[in-house]
């Protein structure tokens, strides 16, 4: 018995720490894992680099969930049952988060969510982490941005009858009201809708100095090139739904001044966030990271802080010092987890200039 | 009151593209009895078309947008002539329950063969003509605005000169009135038929490019809500009767904006649809339409 535990004590110096990451590498959403495993490979070799992890080196162990329904569960389990990884990296869309959660918290292994904005994610139990923010976060920050850097008093709200659209809404409504602004008109739309001219027309009379346009990008580019045609010139502001370049190919001229909030962007001029976008462009030919890299590389970097400060991958313990993480630098911001497990920090406003995104502000609500 | 005529405005360009595809499913069902459910994906192939050829003229010139117009209509003249060669012709005197399964077989397959042919990804269709704005007082008239309205009204007038002052409208008029007898007298009614769907057709078409013109981003299902509306429209108006068809999609289009500017935007279709029912409850033939009684 004591010799069974010596030799299994002795071995884990040796063993790598492995890491599982569950993304979609195949399929419609191959986007965001692909860049998401880009990411987290560049921090692990980095960290192996400089000798690892409490002396121990850092293994990914990747699953291709191939943008299917069920498969997340599927490749979760593997990575628990026979990888015996020590945390789980991943979920992009929402739904995949949801249904790997339960697994990882029924094992009590921590796992940490990439992309996933939905707030019942971590709500499934005390395992469960995320790493970008939640939708409620983003339109507190906008209604910030507007208040202060576009000196708006009046705000038009352009709803699309979506959770993410009435969540992003509703958290502007509340966080630009108890800053003293006003919501002057509130119009909504189905999603799928291409025509806006009533609602643009009503929201005109209003004469808002920001309108609000809370959908994805198709529609955003369509409100804007509309609100032009009606003569409503004034600033035209969204979520990260609006981030996709067909935003501009659509928009055009009409999107020229236009602003989003998102979690990272490559052209802050922050020296962390240049110095990963070199290393990154180095690493993967040249490639500019997206948001989702820049999170998968901050989710394993946060991970490691945490062991490193425990000494330990055991399951619970790591759960605790991940919870306890208070303004870890990252390169999407300084992420503190909050009392939800989900992490705090400033997001990224971006504007449109000459047909290109650029950087404006770091923002926090 | 700006407002009151802005929004009158807006609705009435929507309506006009609605009119310019009602008028297609009117057409058939006045000569062959039946609805031709791909007729809003003829709409769908004519936006795509005008994709394709704008990014071959100059942008931003009249006579660009007019080439685009033209050559997306003769496209889709000739591909639903093309449909009715093959899909519905063979099935000519065979239950109308058939040919109307069959059109929605002809839907499914235009739909589908867009999205293997065109992607299924939104394309952003090219801006073919000059696009400026006209400011009358605090009233905003966009240059769209203006083709879609001005180009709907020529099309309308120039297929109400075809159907009551040529040979081939009478001959249309003839086979609507009874099939038989027209036949009878000596009209060809496989050229007659095979007229009405490129007519409507390229009708269709020309609401697709004006449609696309408005609402820049095309995809292979754009169709099915502007195709629904406007069968709706052509119920509305009064199923096979012209005039109808174009005055139950300005209708369409006004109310659908005015609710869309209100604060129950979200129940726009439910709305309409609910006007549609209340309509129909006191005039069952529609608006223009003569209630007559079936003969058996």
């Amino acid at each position: 018995m004591s010799f069974a535990f010596a030799q299994s004590g002795h071995a884990a110096d040796a063993d790598p720490i492995k890491i599982g990451h569950f993304g979609s590498l195949t399929g419609k959403e191959a986007a965001f894992g692909t860049a998401t495993r880009k990411g987290i490979i560049l921090a692990i070799e980095e960290l192996n680099a400089g000798g690892g992890v409490l002396g121990r080196p850092v293994e990914y162990v990747g699953e291709d969930i191939q943008s299917k329904a069920g498969e997340s569960a599927t490749s979760v389990k593997k990575l628990l049952s026979r990888d015996k990884v020590v945390a789980i990296l991943g979920g992009n869309p929402s739904s995949n988060s949801l249904e790997a959660a339960p697994l990882c918290q029924n094992a009590k292994i921590p796992m940490m969510a990439i992309s996933s904005t939905n707030p019942r994610v971590t709500e499934i139990g005390s395992y469960i982490f995320r790493i970008c923010f939640i939708d409620p976060f983003q339109g507190a920050v906008l209604a910030k941005f507007a208040h202060d850097h576009l000196s708006a008093k009046r705000i038009a709200l352009l709803t699309p009858v979506t959770p993410y659209g009435i969540g992003l809404s509703n958290a502007l409504r509340k966080r630009f009201t108890e800053l003293g602004g006003e919501i002057v008109a509130e119009q909504k739309y189905a999603e799928g809708d291409k025509d806006f001219k009533a609602q643009l027309t009503s929201i005109r009379t209003q004469q808002p100095d920001v309108i609000a346009a809370t959908g994805y990008y198709t529609e955003a580019a369509l409100i804007c090139l509309q609100a032009r045609e009606l003569g409503l010139n004034v600033p035209v502001i969204g979520g990260d739904g609006w981030e996709a370049p067909q935003l501009v190919e659509l928009g055009g001229k009409a999107v020229e001044g236009t602003y989003y909030s998102t979690g990272f962007s490559a052209s802050n001029v922050a020296p962390e966030v240049q110095g990963f976008v070199k290393r990154y462009r180095a690493r993967w030919n040249g490639e500019v990271p997206e948001a989702v890299a820049a999170l998968g590389y901050d989710a394993m970097m946060l991970y490691a802080d945490a062991m490193r400060r425990i000494g330990t991958t055991d399951g619970s313990k790591l759960r605790a010092a991940i919870a306890a993480t208070k303004d870890f630098p990252g390169v999407t911001g300084r992420i503190t987890i909050d009392e939800q497990r989900n992490s705090s920090k400033r997001a990224v406003i971006l504007t449109v200039k000459n047909g290109k995104t650029e950087f404006v502000a770091a923002v926090a609500p | 009151m700006t407002e009151f005529l802005q929004q009158l405005l807006n609705g009435l360009s929507l309506g006009a593209i609605y009119a310019l595809i009602a008028l297609g499913y009117t057409m058939v069902y006045g000569v062959l009895r039946f609805i031709n459910f791909a007729h809003s994906d003829v709409f769908m192939v004519g936006s795509f078309i005008g994709y394709y050829v704008g990014h071959h003229v100059p942008e931003n010139t009249v006579w660009g947008g007019l080439v685009v117009l033209f050559v997306a209509m003769a496209g889709c003249a000739l591909l639903g002539m093309i449909i009715e060669r093959l899909a519905y012709r063979p099935l000519r005197g065979a239950a109308t329950l058939n040919v109307l399964i069959t059109a929605i077989g002809v839907s499914l397959l235009l739909e589908y063969s867009g999205q293997v042919f065109f992607g299924a990804t939104p394309r952003t269709f090219p801006s073919v003509f000059p696009s400026t704005n006209f400011t009358l007082g605090t009233l905003v008239i966009s240059s769209n605005q203006v083709v879609v309205i001005a180009v709907a009204t020529l099309l309308m007038v120039v297929l109400e000169l075809i159907v009551f002052r040529t040979k081939i409208g009478t001959a249309m008029r003839a086979v609507s009135l009874n099939p038989k007898a027209a036949q009878l007298v000596g009209v060809n009614i496989d050229v007659v038929i095979s007229f009405t769907f490129g007519l409507g057709s390229a009708l269709a078409a020309a609401g697709g490019v004006l449609y696309a013109l408005n609402y820049p981003s095309i995809d292979p299902l754009m169709g099915v809500m502007p195709g629904l509306k406007a069968f709706v429209a052509a119920v509305l108006g009064g199923i096979g009767n012209i005039p109808g068809a174009a005055l139950g999609g300005l209708l369409l289009g006004t109310v659908e904006t005015f609710v869309n500017g209100s604060q129950w935007s979200t129940y726009k279709d439910a709305i309409a649809f609910a006007i549609l029912i209340i309509i129909l409850l006191f005039r069952p033939a529609g608006l223009l339409g003569k209630a007559s009684v079936e003969k058996v």
